[in-house]
């Protein structure tokens, strides 16, 4: 489980200081799939890096049981000197858990998840929306307890995006893993969370939260049930667009 | 994709392709005979001065007279290892000191000033001094050429290491990898085609260092010889000694573009 308990956050620049989050609260349950939405610069990014734990919070204290954290970035950052296998490889190389068993397993991870036949390629000889499963795959090599994901499908056309969402949604269900999703993407959040948090602008506190219980836990069914459009409308007044 | 049946289109394209390869090869090696054959004919024909402007013939000839006295390998091969020397000590310490610059923001800053200056300075001016500290043998030469080689090698790789893409430094910063670690799995790979490009530029520079050290202090080498050339107005000597620098730069230029191949392939 990760809370966010009463947390402040303010940068200091040259030019100033700026509060990015104020009183914030919100709890991701374990296995629970939470997508947080704000207008823009609102500080999203500073939440997950909080959540991660490469920040420390101004005030407030964040409780995460479990230490190991997961980040998916907006774009795959794959090294492209190194095949798809190496790429996945790489969190287990940075935290020193190299072991034939661990790579065993991020191995058939990539298997299951259809990167078979791509283990020995190179990034660049992949498609965007296969790139980003890299970058999935890579994320869960290491086994983490939650995930962040810091918008990672805003870099990918329309088409790939909508297949790239179902696709990791599926996998993070399939593998029972708790996540974090930070986007601006109102009908993404529906599509693929359990829980979307609704934030202000800066500095950002929650507006609102709503659980999204409707159309099972598949992003496509969702799409296709009546509450979505109404749902849409509720979480676009709440961010006042 | 080896499909053999090309459309008729296509085989016309790779003709067109493989002909403008043969042009520009032809072109190449013609306007070097050119050139070569108009200095040999005026020369002969006394249009201008061999004894001032050489000529092919008296390059051969000198070659041939430095071959049989047995020195012709003796300066190629001390002018090859100063230049040699100094361009792996340039590089391999410039590379040392762009990883601690690019550690510590604040090292960089403090020392930024410095490079600047010493980058701009042209480093002839320290010949004296490094007679005086060093002395006239080939340490001083080799100092010398790590003096004009070494401020590219560390300002170039330095660029190369900021330059590494921000998305994949958090990437690593979020796998909770240190300085260290950031360094041997991202910085150092993403940087080889800088640290090809340092190569290229290092090798003329390296060079130019080597003939510079030869110039103020030297007793035996290319350099040597086309200082003592053109005090004794032996000008066959020096044309002859600019001839072998060209064909040694051009293939140490040629070596790292090959090296450069090689590593291309297995990135």
């Amino acid at each position: 489980m990760l809370t966010f308990d009463n947390i402040s956050y303010t940068y200091h620049t040259k030019e100033g200081e700026t509060t990015a989050v104020k009183d914030l609260s919100f709890e991701v349950e374990d296995g629970q799939f939470v997508a947080v939405i704000g207008p823009s610069g609102c500080g999203k990014t500073t939440i997950l890096s909080l959540g991660a734990g490469l920040l420390t919070p101004s005030s407030g204290e964040i409780r995460r049981d479990g230490g190991e954290v997961g980040y998916m970035l907006q774009r795959d950052a794959l090294f492209p000197w190194r095949t798809v296998e190496g790429n996945i490889f790489l969190p287990l190389e940075v935290k020193r858990r190299n072991t034939p068993d661990m790579r065993e397993r991020a191995v058939a991870l990539a298997e299951k998840y259809g990167l078979k036949d791509f283990l020995k390629k190179t990034p660049s000889q992949l498609s965007g929306g296969m790139r980003q499963r890299v970058a999935l795959i890579r994320t869960l090599a290491a086994e983490p307890d939650i995930l962040m994901l810091d918008e990672p499908f805003s870099a990918l056309d329309y088409q790939t995006r909508l297949e790239v969402c179902d696709d990791v949604q599926g996998i993070i269900k399939g593998e029972n893993k708790t996540a974090l999703l930070i986007t601006h993407d109102i009908s993404e959040a529906i599509a693929l969370a359990d829980k979307v948090v609704v934030l202000s602008a800066r500095p950002a506190h929650v507006v609102a939260e709503h659980k999204i219980e409707f159309g099972g836990s598949s992003p496509k069914k969702r799409r296709e049930c009546s509450e979505f459009a109404a749902t849409f409308e509720i979480l676009r007044k709440e961010l006042g667009i | 994709m080896k499909n053999t049946n090309y459309s008729r289109e296509h085989l016309a394209y790779l003709k067109k392709e493989r002909n403008k390869k043969i042009i520009i090869t032809v072109s190449r090696i013609l306007i070097l005979l050119l050139l070569l054959g108009f200095w040999e004919l005026f020369a002969q024909l006394k249009v201008i001065d061999p004894f001032i402007t050489s000529s092919p013939s008296r390059v051969a000839i000198t070659i041939a007279d430095l071959y049989k006295n047995g020195t012709l390998f003796f300066h190629i091969g001390i002018t090859l290892a100063e230049t040699l020397a100094g361009f792996l000590i340039a590089v391999v310490l410039g590379y040392a000191i762009a990883v601690v610059l690019w550690a510590s923001d604040t090292v960089h800053k403090v020392v930024e000033p410095y490079i600047v200056v010493l980058n701009s300075l042209p480093k002839i001016a320290l010949g004296p001094l490094i007679i005086i500290w060093i002395g006239t043998g080939y340490d001083a030469i080799i100092f010398m050429t790590v003096l004009v080689s070494i401020i590219v090698c560390i300002m170039n790789m330095l660029a190369g290491f900021i330059a590494v893409d921000k998305t994949k430094l958090l990437l690593m910063k979020a796998m909770g990898a240190n300085k260290l670690t950031t360094l041997r799995k991202l910085i150092i790979p993403a940087s080889i085609p800088a640290l090809m490009n340092t190569l290229k530029v290092a090798v003329g520079l390296a060079w130019i260092g080597s003939i510079m050290g030869e110039y103020i202090v030297s007793k035996a080498g290319l350099g040597y010889l086309i200082v003592y050339g053109g005090q004794v107005f032996k000008l066959d000597l020096v044309m002859t000694a600019t001839f072998i620098l060209c064909v040694l730069a051009g293939g140490m230029y040629g070596m790292i573009t090959l090296i450069e191949k090689i590593v291309n392939r297995y990135r």
